[in-house]
């Protein structure tokens, strides 16, 4: 089974709030100093899901990434992962691309690669994060797409995803090749393998500019873009937390629960 | 520039009741559509909608498209796709806006992906655009950090998901008017290439999460899924219910339908208690709407402390078991 996953670099989400800056003017968030960037959270766990397929019904799983030369890094966590290989899309054409334009580089890509079964996303990038790559990639593409799986079997040319609703689950049957989107619920990622992770990190990524996925200049005007951000702001709530202390923790506990009893 | 017009709200329901999201987007979608003195539709799909069509004019309404159709009585992507994206086609809405729900996260993406607008996603503020007279979406961004206004300068529909609870609820009328219009066409079986094949609702014991007065939400720092019993305790007291971060339910130290934040459950309930999480963005989103916010946490500087009404700095262990005792106490007296 021959599998295709998009991972993106993002701008580690998990930094402290204090230490989110942006620049309100440029509509740009300023990435602090000595952060790298990571993997998007949920394209981590796309791998994840190729590799639990990969585990039972052998197969390649290609990782593919458009960004900068620095996504290459991206790539090499995928094939440290189990990924067996992968392409960085980069060009001047692809930067500030919106979901239309990524999904349109994407699928180029996808189709250059040819034969594939199966399609993975992450539910949405853990940066910019419109939660609609997946779904635009698809349409593109022609294919089936599930959103948010949570676990994903296969068995001849069919997959059986199974999906986490709000009261409860559902399970859905799509024929292959198709594109599935996957959440935090599929599970946490694997640990790179120390051999792998000294492979992968030698390992020479190549770059796919447009021309060589034959993408065409008009559907990468950013004329065209669908959306445009017009602000950006840090959301500011600052409430004024009253501090419960006490002699003892369970004192302080005591007290907590005289105010909280006067207010249900 | 285009000969779109009005306001098309996606509306959901259950057992012929309308869902609180659609309630609250017909107010939203009121609201605007009278500032652009456009109409306010709303789309109802399902064999059973008929029965709905006067509530919806009630809350604000003034075109009701029915597609009554049994392949759309449970949602499966592909029929929604297919049917809402011809009404977009046929009836030009200008702006479309559904509910960040289970059924909006899927759906919207596809058809925008299908009729090629401008969509933004998990709302939380929406407004008209003095200068532009367009729809400007404010949306989360950073797991949180920030908040980014989008406009779709020419791309049509825009479109928007709005997150529950962020929005009043419509005001009901009942003598308003309004027309409810047939939606052309049914599903082609042929196009559903996805088949639901089972679908199992998850009994919850006791009070469920969403329309919880309490909740008691832990983080990675609660240790394990059997330290979690101390929270069950708690909200058992206050009859409220057990949440978590994502870590949490990443360990599988309870179930991810108890996840609260951005990708998780959005609860507003009157008292959120968040023991031992640190507060990160993507999690508050998820229970800003609360009351009170009552954070314990071990370390001062945890930005919990920051959205909290009160506060105690402390290991969870050591103060739970008290705060759960006397509060036991204190009620029974
Ligand atoms: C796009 C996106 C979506 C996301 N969606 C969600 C979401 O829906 N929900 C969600 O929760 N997260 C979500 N996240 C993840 C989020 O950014 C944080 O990683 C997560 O909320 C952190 O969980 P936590 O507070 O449990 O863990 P941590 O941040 O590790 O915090 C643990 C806290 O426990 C405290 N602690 C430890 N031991 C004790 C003790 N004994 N007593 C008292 N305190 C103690 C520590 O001081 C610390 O503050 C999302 C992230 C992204 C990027
Ligand atoms: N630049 C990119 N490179 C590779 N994959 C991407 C890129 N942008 C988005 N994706 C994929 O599309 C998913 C959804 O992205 P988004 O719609 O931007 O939230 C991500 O989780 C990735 O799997």
């Amino acid at each position: 089974m021959n599998t295709i996953v998009c991972v993106k670099q993002v701008l580690d989400p998990e930094i402290p709030p204090a230490k989110f800056k942006i620049d309100a003017e440029a509509k740009q968030v300023i990435p602090p100093a000595g952060v790298p960037p990571v993997i998007s959270v949920y394209d981590e766990r796309a791998v994840e899901a190729a590799l639990r397929l990969k585990d039972k019904h052998k197969g390649k799983i290609t990782a593919l990434s458009m960004g900068s030369e620095k996504a290459a890094d991206v790539i090499k966590h995928a094939i440290a992962l189990g990924a067996d290989d992968g392409f960085v899309l980069q060009d001047a054409a692809f930067e500030n691309l919106d979901s239309f334009g990524t999904a349109y580089v994407l699928a180029k890509a996808i189709q250059k690669i040819g034969e594939y079964d199966l399609v993975l996303c992450g539910r949405q990038a853990a940066d910019w994060g419109a939660g609609e790559v997946g779904s635009i990639l698809a349409e593109i593409l022609g294919i089936p797409v599930i959103t948010l799986a949570s676990e994903i079997q296969a068995q001849d040319k069919t997959l059986r995803v199974k999906r986490i609703v709000s009261d409860g689950f559902e399970v859905l049957e799509a024929p292959m090749p198709c594109l599935i989107t996957v959440g935090s619920e599929i599970g946490l990622p694997r640990l790179p393998a120390g051999p792998r992770l000294m492979m992968a990190r030698k390992k020479v990524i190549p770059i796919w500019r447009a021309q060589d996925i034959g993408a065409e200049p008009t559907k990468l005007d950013k004329q065209n873009a669908h959306t445009e951000v017009i602000g950006l702001s840090v959301p500011t709530r600052k409430t004024e937390c009253e501090m419960i202390t006490g002699a003892t923790p369970a004192d302080a506990a005591a007290h907590l629960a005289a105010k909280l009893s006067k207010l249900i | 520039m285009d000969n779109r017009k009005g306001i098309l709200v996606c509306g959901e329901f259950a057992e012929a009741k309308l869902a609180p999201i659609t309630i609250e987007l017909l107010g939203l979608g009121r609201k605007l559509a009278n500032e652009l003195g456009e109409p306010l539709s709303v789309l109802l799909m399902g064999s059973k909608a008929s029965g709905l069509t006067q509530e919806t004019i009630a809350f604000g309404a003034d075109n009701v498209y029915v597609a009554d159709d049994a392949l759309l009585d449970q949602y499966n992507s592909d029929g929604y796709t297919q049917i809402a994206a011809n009404l977009c086609q046929q009836a030009l809405p200008s702006i479309v806006l559904l509910g960040h729900t289970d059924v909006g996260m899927d759906l919207a993406p596809r058809l925008n992906a299908r009729l090629g607008g401008g969509l933004a996603m998990d709302c939380l503020a929406l407004s008209i655009d003095p200068a532009t007279q367009l729809l400007a979406s404010t949306r989360p961004v950073f797991g949180g950090n920030a908040h980014a206004t989008m406009l779709a300068k020419s791309a049509r529909p825009q479109m928007a998901t709005v997150r529950p609870k962020t929005m009043p609820p419509a005001a009901r009328d009942d003598s308003r008017q309004g027309q409810v219009l047939p939606v052309e066409g049914k599903v082609d079986p042929s196009a559903i290439k996805v088949k639901v094949v089972e679908r199992t609702k998850e009994q919850v014991e006791g009070v469920k999460l969403e329309d919880a007065e309490v909740v008691v939400s832990g983080g990675r720092g609660i240790g394990g899924a059997q330290n979690f019993a101390m929270l069950r305790e708690l909200a058992n007291v206050l009859g409220g219910a057990v949440g978590a971060t994502r870590p949490a339910c990443d360990e599988g130290w309870v179930p991810v339908r108890l996840q609260v934040g951005q990708s998780g459950k959005v609860v507003s309930p009157k008292l959120y208690i968040a023991v031992a999480l640190s507060g990160a963005m993507a999690h508050i989103a998820g229970c800003l709407g609360s009351k009170v916010i009552v954070a314990i946490n071990k370390d001062k500087d945890a930005n919990i402390f920051n959205v909290a009404h009160f506060g105690i700095v402390g290991d969870y262990k050591e103060i739970l078991p008290a705060l759960t005792a006397k509060l036991r106490e204190l009620k029974s007296g």
